[in-house]
């Protein structure tokens, strides 16, 4: 067996608060992600998943648990092992009007990459990979683009400029973090299959963040999804088993909800979620489940099970021994 | 300056509550004149909802910014008016009103909740003080215990402890609680019509379609018309009777909610509703509209979408086309598609797209 690109045991991040204590925002995590392949982390705002992608990007430390990059533990990467993980993993950041910097040619912010990490003194082989790079993600003509400046391009333009600076280190795996959700609708289809064209191309694994439910299934089409609420995967399944089919409370809610449904919708009794610093005992969606079991979901906290074809709930609704009383209640 | 005008009874008239006529609107910027809105007509009925929708920068916000005259300071209508129907028999003319007589319509009779509500609140006032400081600036006289009262009820038309919220800061609402808070302050002086720029955006899923049902329920018992802008067509579905779609600052198609997303005609309707992923239906591969959205502050001939638009004809490229009605309730700003198109020959090849 190969080790997968990305694996994930039991993951925690606590941020240290003077006021009101720490907060536990990441609560065990686990999950593998194996080259070439692409998870959608979908959850709603607040839930962690912003701080999961950054974790993996190398960009916060975690609190707990293991992350392994290629094998190897991330927290304990020696100074020669840290260079090629930051190289190999890259992020694309949610808003391309920040992220770029605005005195900054695009040959510039493409180069310096190169110039840094690949050693490239030469102009001209400068230029030629530039150009390369610039073609990959569909900026072309180059010429037209090469000596912008990020003000004159439009968002989906700047987010394509980031898709290159981040290609240009040769990643094994990309971070996404609702890379479209500034862009207009027009546009993001295109920018998505740029990225999708460029798995296949360079077989990159993506981590893609988004709180909308079609476009991760668009992405992740033949892929896998992951549901977070409150710093925890609840639910994991291949894209459209998932979406077709969602087993877990929390996703049949959204999916629900997303789907505008109003003959029959799946409603939580609150529509608040409620805040890290006081999350309750047991499973901590029971006091919005609409089928909460009393005594079993509010004590025991259900952990992410396997329940075949290659799905992982946590949910007391899918434990082995009350598996038939699942039914009477599915929805 | 105001300028009543008294106007026939026409019924189709007296139902309608809001009606833009060819209103452009001009921005002064460092490169030059930005025309944002160009001759754009919208009008609004009684107990209609309408949604406005469109890409970033496509004059939607500024369109309906200018209905309660906030816009920035370097914008300036330059052509067309804005008719507001306060009574029967008496129409105001938006465009050229008095700032005295604006904030005698503002939030009485026409609210807008911008993009960011939920900063709208004082962040160091109670909720309380809010609902009254707003109440007593249109009804001075007004008794602040009928007022708390009434803020009350509405609070809980919204779903939330009216009594806990009163008391609250804003800081102490989740993003949630301040949205439906602001829909109730702005339900406080029963307006005819209410303006959301981009009313769930910032909102969970879940939470979004509690204010969607909560919205069109408000609708049904307190009967105000509506405008809302959107770029998630999903909600458009739930909400709107009438869809405006605009592009690069014209409106180029006004129809019906339900004929707009089984047959969209304006070849950018089209191109927009097929770039948008669904949920349920069988997976295909999606395309975006090549090109990009035009410079408004350079002149361009023709129609603003030919040169992203893959049935433009000659005459699109030198003539603007008018929103013309193409059947029962419906505009289209196409010379394709629109009234004086070939529609036969066309829709064949629109099948193709």
């Amino acid at each position: 067996m190969t080790t997968p690109l990305v694996e994930i045991t039991d993951l925690t991040k606590v941020f240290h608060q003077r006021k009101t204590g720490d907060v536990a925002i990441l609560r065990g995590i686990d999950l593998t992600i194996e080259a070439g392949e692409t998870v959608c982390v979908v959850g709603e705002s607040g839930c962690g998943k912003t701080t999961f992608g950054k974790i993996l990007a190398g960009l916060h430390d975690y609190s707990g648990g293991s992350f392994k990059y290629g094998g190897k533990e991330v927290a304990t990467l020696s100074k020669t092992d840290w260079k090629p993980f930051r190289r190999s993993v890259q992020m694309i950041h949610q808003n391309p009007y920040e992220s770029l910097n605005p005195t900054k040619m695009v040959f510039d912010m493409l180069a310096a990459p190169l110039r840094h990490h690949k050693k490239i003194k030469d102009f001209t082989t400068l230029y030629h990979e530039t150009v390369k790079l610039l073609e990959m993600v569909g900026l072309t003509p180059v010429e037209d683009f090469i000596d912008k400046y990020p003000g004159n391009l439009s968002g989906g333009q700047r987010q394509r400029v980031s898709i290159a600076r981040v290609l240009a280190m040769d990643p094994q795996f990309i971070v996404v973090d609702e890379a479209t959700s500034m862009i207009d609708t027009s546009m993001r289809i295109s920018l998505l299959t740029t990225l999708k064209r460029i798995q296949q191309e360079l077989h990159v694994a993506y981590l893609y963040i988004t709180h909308d439910l079609a476009l991760g299934r668009y992405f992740a089409w033949g892929h896998r999804i992951a549901v977070m609420y409150l710093g925890k995967i609840i639910e994991l399944g291949p894209t459209s088993d998932l979406i077709g089919d969602p087993c877990h409370p929390y996703t049949k809610a959204i999916l629900s909800a997303a789907r505008l449904e109003t003959d029959s919708p799946y409603e939580l009794n609150n529509i608040d979620i409620p805040s890290f610093t006081n999350i309750c005992t047991g499973c901590s969606l029971s006091p919005r489940c609409p089928q909460v079991m009393p005594g079993i979901c509010d004590v025991t906290e259900p952990q992410l099970r396997d329940i075949g074809n290659n799905r992982k709930v946590a949910c007391h609704l899918y434990a082995q021994d009350d598996h038939n009383g699942e039914a009477s209640y599915g929805k | 300056m105001t300028k009543n005008t008294r106007t026939g009874t026409d019924s189709s008239q007296k139902n309608r509550l809001l009606d833009i006529q060819d209103l452009s609107i001009e921005y002064r910027t460092k490169r030059g004149r930005l025309q944002a809105v160009h001759k754009a007509s919208l009008r609004v009925d009684a107990g209609e909802s309408v949604a406005i929708i469109g890409e970033s920068g496509c004059g939607k916000t500024t369109l309906a910014t200018s209905i309660v005259r906030m816009l920035p300071l370097n914008a300036r209508i330059s052509h067309g008016r804005i008719l507001y129907r306060r009574s029967d028999d008496e129409q105001t003319r938006l465009d050229t009103a008095s700032e005295r007589e604006l904030r005698t319509i503002r939030w009485s009779d026409i609210v807008m909740m911008f993009q960011t509500s939920q900063s709208s609140f004082n962040p160091v006032a109670r909720i309380r003080t809010q609902f009254l400081d707003t109440a007593q600036a249109h009804e001075p006289n007004s008794d602040p215990q009928e007022i708390l009262q009434r803020s009350k009820k509405l609070l809980e038309l919204v779903y939330l402890d009216g009594e806990a919220i009163l008391q609250a800061y804003p800081h102490e609402l989740s993003g949630g609680m301040k949205q439906r808070t602001m829909i109730a302050l702005a339900l406080l002086l029963q307006p005819k019509l209410v303006i959301l720029d981009e009313p769930t955006t910032a909102l969970d899923l879940i939470t979004q379609k509690k204010i969607l049902e909560l919205l069109n329920s408000l609708r049904e018992t307190l009967g105000f018309s509506m405008i809302f802008i959107t770029h998630d067509l999903g909600i458009v579905t739930q909400l709107a009777d009438r869809v405006v779609t605009m592009y690069a600052g014209s409106v180029v198609e006004d129809a019906p909610s339900r004929s707009f997303f089984t047959s969209p005609r304006h070849p950018y309707s089209k191109g927009l509703l097929h770039a948008i992923p669904k949920l349920d239906a069988e997976f295909e591969e999606l395309y975006s509209i090549p090109g990009n959205t035009p410079d408004l502050v350079e002149k361009i001939e023709g129609c603003l979408f030919a040169p992203r638009c893959e049935f433009a004809l000659g005459m699109c490229r030198t003539t603007i086309p008018s929103l013309d009605e193409v059947e029962q309730g419906r505009k289209v700003a196409c010379h394709v598609f629109g009234i004086n198109g070939k529609s036969d020959k066309t829709s064949s090849s629109g099948g193709n797209a």
